[in-house]
């Protein structure tokens, strides 16, 4: 299918970007690598009167690796994430969920702050940021403000972001000596949208578990990261808990079968963090 | 009616100007305006790899760029490479292993094998899986496709 017809904007500076999502008489939709959101507009689910494309705002690419944490520009590509060997190195997380994302035509044009935008649940992106503590930094023609991960997921495809404003950069705290890392996704197909997933950062012996493709936003499991932080063995323990986690079934089954690989997946992801 | 764009892609190594409306993707322009038409348009919505293009020297989908967007940028389709005696190997490897039936998908095929290619990864057919997981064959032909990346790989001559 092909999407409505609208007006195409690429404006060359963010001030000029943020002008024109401020508009509030008409439908603007910001454009950042399009994977998403232009089959979204092919199916007409999305019918944009203005669409701003950040393609030319070189100012949202790249990123800054300091002592602890990597501030990444919104427009940073998966391909150019994956191609940081520095920066992997110290975002061992982002490393291991990456090759999930799709492949690798998608990559070469998808963004991280247009993943984080979309606020998609069966997404990578989403859970591996909630998993390491990131804040998302939002700007609008009124200034900038932070978000931290943990609040920015409202609901399927809903978040913190307000009309007018875009995601502008993701700060990540980087990993340090004794962190470890885990990551586990099941899928039909390598690349296909996830069944279930789960990404795990654990510093000073404290996890944050978060889950992906299980609800209608990525979650936390909060009890199974108490029962790991006391006892890294109990695993059968934290799987149990994860019945607090409001389990939302996809076209691949109910709520039983995404608590079942929940489960799975924790087990699975918790697996990789050991010695 | 929103107004329209002029454009300027080059594609196959022929500057192709025209004036669009912006929701004219990166493919029907190729295919309409530029009247290259081996790059075909499958689902529409990324998932089945049948427009797999290269882009500036990347493989994307073609049917998720606009093409305003591609203003000023080099387009390379399946005729370019033949054009260009690029992916000569990878070309008769295909034919050598019966590596398509129908054709429809071939391609997008030959952008994605040759990105892996060219990108130095191993002949290990779960990797060459995992890479080509993106564009899908209908005719289910994927057994001579992996066939035929792997020996392009393993004869050490390049695509």
């Amino acid at each position: 299918m092909k999407p409505v017809d609208f007006n195409f904007e690429r404006p060359a500076s963010l001030t000029d970007a943020l002008e024109l999502m401020s508009r509030d008489d008409m439908n603007v939709v910001a454009l950042a690598g399009g994977q998403s959101l232009l089959p979204m507009m092919n199916f007409r689910m999305v019918r944009p009167d203005i669409l701003v494309d950040l393609n030319g705002l070189d100012e949202l690419r790249g990123s800054e690796i300091g002592p602890d944490r990597a501030r990444i520009g919104a427009m940073t590509r998966y391909s150019d994430l994956a191609s940081n060997a520095e920066l992997m190195a110290r975002l061992p997380l982002l490393a291991s969920a990456l090759p999930h994302v799709a492949n690798s035509a998608i990559r070469n044009r998808g963004t991280l702050g247009g993943s984080i935008a979309m606020a998609d649940p069966t997404t990578e992106m989403p859970a591996v940021m909630l998993a390491l503590g990131a804040t998302i930094r939002l700007a609008s023609r009124d200034g900038e403000r932070s978000v931290a991960a943990d609040d920015f997921y409202l609901g399927y495809y809903e978040s913190a972001l307000e009309s007018g404003e875009l995601v502008i950069a993701i700060d990540v705290p980087t990993a340090a000596p004794g962190d470890a890392f885990g990551f586990y996704e099941v899928a039909r197909r390598r690349g296909d949208r996830a069944m279930a997933g789960a990404a795990i950062a654990r510093r000073n012996h404290e996890p944050r578990i978060a889950f992906f493709s299980v609800s209608d936003r990525p979650v936390r499991g909060f009890s199974a990261e108490r029962i790991l932080g006391e006892n890294a063995a109990s695993v059968e323990a934290a799987e149990g808990s994860l019945k607090e986690i409001d389990f939302h079934g996809d076209l691949h089954g109910g709520p039983d079968l995404k608590r079942h690989l929940a489960r799975i997946v924790l087990r699975r992801a918790w697996a990789e963090l050991q010695p | 009616m929103s107004r329209l764009h002029r454009v300027t892609i080059e594609i196959n190594g022929e500057q192709v100007t025209a004036s669009i409306a912006a929701r004219v993707n990166l493919i029907d322009f190729i295919r309409t305006e530029a009247g290259f038409t081996g790059s075909h348009l499958g689902c529409e919505h990324g998932v089945c790899g049948a427009c797999t293009i290269e882009v500036d020297g990347a493989a994307v989908r073609g049917c998720l760029m606009l093409a305003v967007q591609a203003d000023g940028a080099n387009v390379v389709t399946v005729e370019g490479l033949a054009g260009m005696g690029r992916a000569k190997n990878l070309r008769a490897a295909f034919l050598a292993e019966n590596a398509l039936q129908c054709g429809y998908c071939t391609p997008g095929m030959l952008v994605s094998a040759l990105e892996y290619i060219e990108s130095g990864e191993s002949s290990d057919r779960a990797t060459i899986r995992a890479h080509m997981a993106g564009n899908y064959c209908r005719c289910t032909g994927y057994q001579a496709i992996v066939d035929a990346i792997a020996a392009v790989i393993e004869s050490g001559e390049g695509a």
